[in-house]
């Protein structure tokens, strides 16, 4: 049976804050979260903002994209390019790195963040 | 029953090349290995490669784990003391006994020091080993005047060590009347001798070394003819002495003048014992080159599991790199009149020396000597070896054909399938053929599955060559697409953008892509969108790379770098001092590029506009430091108050980056302009550069410093400045609009079909037709000129991009973090 955790919806900034096609970090708290406008594919996704590959807080500023057949949305991080799922938050570049990636939900022009 | 035992002594490139043909062949037999040096095998044939700054781990030629994944037992720093043949058994200097079935004595060279007195003293070397490299260069800091005796090819590799050290003056001391004694004839050694005198190489031929002077330390060499010559380090490299001791020692036979004889099987005179590579003499001859080493190693191999394959002697013909002068000998190389008839082309101009032998009757090549130019190598050796039909104008082959465009079929794809394209691996061409055929279309696939190719990389040119003729004959046709989501070269995008005026990227990705893009296609379109349009680039942002996105370098901690544009590397006081106070209001962290700027370093991303506005308000504009755009035209201080300068190279190299900066290119795009010919801008390494003559300029275009250094290439001389400009125009936007993704010019040209020749006719000749409308897109780019820091600071909403926070625009990054270095700042991550 699925266990059903109680998501905690924090407004996170407004819509016309993040760049279309791209991102934008936002302060939640001590963490960092970096939140992606694919307005391309309509779809918002949130990830962590650290790259883990060299523990850089800059996957916000990276380039969105999809790949392969399926169209899997994914960041490249700025740094050395090791590209993410914006969906499950693994590593695509053929290492053993995972990101975390939050729900987000956008309502009259804000853009909320579902945390634990 | 258990598996029997094979021993290798020596743990060198030809006995690492035994384990490695064996384990691919067979699992029944237990491997050990003893080295004598503490580390694993590695490539001794670029030796010299260990002082242009790779480590010796990069020589190596295995992983750390390659023997154990390979259940092979390795001993190293622990040489075999003795064989015993009765009990087959060997004995190691740390006191180790083991049984052997099979013995492959593997134990190579050491070089040969002649008997000349004082060589005992201080400051004498050998070139054979690491560790010999590393004593060279911990003596050669404290040295001056280094001298090299013995002038055959590894001498000449130990010379060209010597300068990389950074030793003023160096000098080659040769007993011969001629360099490389063994490949090359009398011409061709005096061609070499007066490229490597231009290099800075000074060449003594016929010269005997009585004694070696000095107290200690050796301080000069005194000759038999009675002349001297004051060195302050001698490196030995007067041919090699094969390591038959041990063999000796075990009463197997050797050579009087050394080495382990060996049958054709490589067996000695113990039928259980093997020798191979540099200690084995087959037919009186020792081969002292790393292909017919591995062929022996091959031949033991096949003995062992069974299959029928013996040793006949090895072609010895070579072709290498000498300090950036091309030296091939192939086939007979020596053979002269009446026994043949000889073709010798010589261009004492360009430093260029060709010998080709032909049979009398016209019909084979027999061998040849190529110096200063030996693209042709690969082929004439196929040529000789495959004993193919000569062209009714032999000539041809060392001269190109003149005249007529006939290509007249032959090539690579003419060669017969068993033609050996790559010696070290005994690869042949219906091997490659049958690869490609199979779906191998890369060059790197091609070594994976062939092996061809990774022994001294010398027939990778060939196929490459092999790869695309098939693929051609195949009616394949190579596509070079940008990405998965376009199928199109840039060359082609750039077109398709240009004619139907897309200017956004979304709009390109509409008509020509599919699927949403990647961190690939979207700065490729980027640049394309702006060589063509010109527009400010933050107004596309999110499909600008890393450093276009926020106009600035991002760097560790990310935190990114500023620099203004300094045209020419002229700045004044006034300016100086503005970077100096703007640089301590933000923290930064100052230091001169090698373009002739300066950058400072740790600006956070929300200062960025800040710092700029301060800088443009002092008269600066953006460097395009952080974009594939021109950078810096470096300058010497020219005539204006250098007493050798001939024109004013500052103010010429400051018109031409003024004319430049901004435009967007497949990548960066670096210039010099020296004012004489001592080069003080190093222009030569650029991707244009200009120097002054006595008439006028000269034009050198395609250069680069960076991994794979390439000198620039004169495509024009003592042209005026408006000529200069226009061909300067023409080249550049002819890069911009043919060239790949991230590709500099000098790839771009050697790339291109035709090279230099072509690109002269291009830019020179307007062969295309294209040159006016090169010239009249370049002044349109040149028109759309805007600061892009200028356009930020000035617009409110480009301005709120640098935020680190977007929900708290005012904070910065508190993972940033500095720590004080040199009363200084630097990043702490």
């Amino acid at each position: 049976m699925e266990t059903l955790v109680d998501i905690k919806w924090v407004m996170a900034c407004y819509s016309d804050d993040v760049p279309e096609n791209g991102g934008a970090c936002v302060k939640h708290g001590d963490e960092q979260i970096a939140i992606y406008n694919f307005s391309r594919r309509g779809e918002w996704f949130a990830t962590q903002n650290l790259c883990p590959h060299k523990q850089q807080m800059v996957l916000s500023r990276g380039m969105i994209g999809s790949t392969g057949e399926a169209c899997e949305p994914k960041v490249a991080c700025p740094f050395h390019k090791k590209t993410f799922s914006l969906l499950t938050g693994e590593c695509l570049s053929g290492e053993e790195f995972q990101i975390k990636t939050y729900p987000v939900k956008v309502q009259d022009g804000r853009v909320y963040i579902g945390v634990a | 029953m258990s598996k029997p035992t094979i021993i290798v002594v020596g743990n060198g490139m030809v006995g690492y090349k035994f384990c490695e043909k064996l384990v691919a062949r067979s699992a029944n037999y237990n491997i050990i290995v003893f080295g004598e040096e503490p580390r694993r095998a590695y490539d001794r044939v670029h030796l010299s490669e260990y002082f242009a700054g790779k480590s010796a781990e990069d020589l190596s030629l295995s992983s750390v784990s390659w023997y154990a994944d390979n259940n092979i037992t390795l001993h190293l720093d622990d040489p075999i003391q003795e064989i015993n043949r009765t009990s087959k058994t060997v004995h190691s200097l740390k006191g180790l006994n083991l049984k052997y079935d099979y013995l492959v004595l593997a134990t190579g060279s050491s070089a040969f020091v002649p008997d000349i007195p004082g060589i005992e003293k201080e400051g004498v070397f050998v070139y054979r080993t690491i560790e010999d490299l590393d004593l060279i260069k911990a003596y050669a800091s404290n040295a001056k005047r280094g001298a090299v005796m013995g002038g055959g090819l590894l001498g000449l590799e130990a010379a060209k060590a010597l300068i990389d050290l950074g030793i003023s003056e160096t000098h080659v001391i040769e007993f011969a009347p001629r360099l490389m004694p063994r490949q090359i004839d009398s011409a061709g050694s005096a061609m070499l001798q007066s490229k490597l005198n231009q290099l800075g190489l000074n060449i003594h031929l016929n010269k005997s070394t009585a004694y070696i002077a000095g107290e200690h330390k050796v301080d000069a060499l005194k000759f038999n003819d009675d002349t001297s010559l004051t060195i302050d380090m001698l490196v030995i490299s007067a041919g090699i002495r094969p390591r038959d001791e041990l063999a000796k020692l075990a009463g197997l036979h050797t050579g009087s003048r050394g080495g382990i004889i060996v049958n054709e099987k490589m067996q000695t005179s113990d039928e259980s014992i093997f020798a191979i590579g540099e200690c084995a003499l087959h037919e009186n001859m020792i081969y002292g080159l790393v292909a017919p080493g591995y062929e022996m190693a091959d031949v033991v191999v096949s003995q062992l599991i069974g299959a029928e394959k013996s040793f006949h002697g090895f072609d010895m013909s070579t072709k290498l790199k000498l300090i950036g002068v091309d030296v091939a000998s192939f086939g007979d190389a020596f053979v002269t009149e009446p026994d043949c008839r000889t073709i010798i082309f010589e261009d004492t101009h360009k430093g260029v020396y060709k010998r080709i032998n032909i049979s009398n009757d016209g019909k084979y090549l027999l061998g040849g000597i190529l110096i200063g130019e030996a693209d042709a190598y690969n082929m004439l050796l196929q040529t000789v070896n495959n004993k193919i039909i000569l062209p009714p104008n032999p000539e041809d082959l060392i001269l190109g054909s003149r005249g007529e465009s006939a290509s007249e079929g032959a090539g690579v794809l003419s060669l017969p399938d068993d033609a050996l394209i790559c010696s070290c691996e005994a690869v042949t061409k219906v091997a490659i053929c049958d690869a490609v055929n199979d779906g191998c279309t890369t060059v790197d696939g091609i070594k994976k599955c062939t092996k061809a190719g990774t022994g001294c990389g010398g027939c990778v040119p060939l196929v490459k060559d092999l790869i695309a003729g098939i693929m051609k004959a195949n009616g394949q046709y190579i596509k070079n697409v940008v990405c998965e989501h376009f199928d199109y070269s840039r060359q082609e995008l750039y077109d398709l953008v240009k004619i139907n005026k897309l200017k956004s990227y979304d709009l390109v990705l509409d008509h020509f892509g599919k699927g949403d893009g990647c961190e690939v296609c979207k700065p490729a379109v980027a640049s394309i969108l702006s060589s063509l349009w010109n527009d400010v680039i933050v107004k596309q942002d999110t499909i600008q790379d890393s450093n276009d996105r926020f106009l600035a370098n991002i760097q560790k901690g990310g935190t990114y770098s500023v620099v203004p544009r300094v045209p020419g590397g002229e700045i004044t006081a006034d300016k100086l001092i503005v970077l100096g106070q703007v640089a301590k209001k933000y923290g930064l962290y100052t230091k001169i590029t090698g373009g002739q700027r300066i950058d400072l370093f740790g600006a956070h991303l929300n200062d960025l506009p800040l710092i700029w506005e301060e800088l443009i308000d002092a008269g600066f504009e953006s460097g395009h430091a952080y974009g594939k755009a021109l950078r810096t035209v470096k300058s010497c201080v020219g005539s204006t108050w250098c007493r050798f300068g001939l024109h004013d190279s500052v103010s010429f190299a400051i018109e031409i980056e003024d004319r430049y900066k901004g435009i967007r290119a497949p990548h960066k795009i670096k210039g010099g302009v020296s004012g004489c010919i001592r080069e003080c801008a190093e222009a030569q390494s650029k991707d244009f550069g200009v120097i002054a003559t006595e008439k006028g300029w000269n034009l050198y275009v395609c250069g680069n410093g960076g991994s794979k250094p390439q000198h620039a290439q004169l495509l024009a001389s003592d042209i005026d400045k408006d000529t200069l400009v226009k061909y300067l125009d023409r080249f550049l936007m002819f890069y911009i609009k043919t060239a790949d993704p991230l590709t500099r010019t000098a790839t771009w040209l050697n790339k291109m079909e035709g090279g230099l020749s072509y690109l002269k006719n291009v830019v020179i000749n307007d062969s295309l037709g294209i040159g006016a409308s090169l010239e009249e897109e370049m002044q349109t780019l040149i028109n759309s000129y805007h600061c892009e820091w200028k356009e930020v600071v000035n617009s409110p909403e480009l301005r709120k991009r640098f935020a680190h926070f977007i929900n708290a625009p005012e904070e910065k990054d508190p993972t940033v973090q500095f720590e004080p270095m040199r009363e200084q700042l630097k990043a702490k991550w």
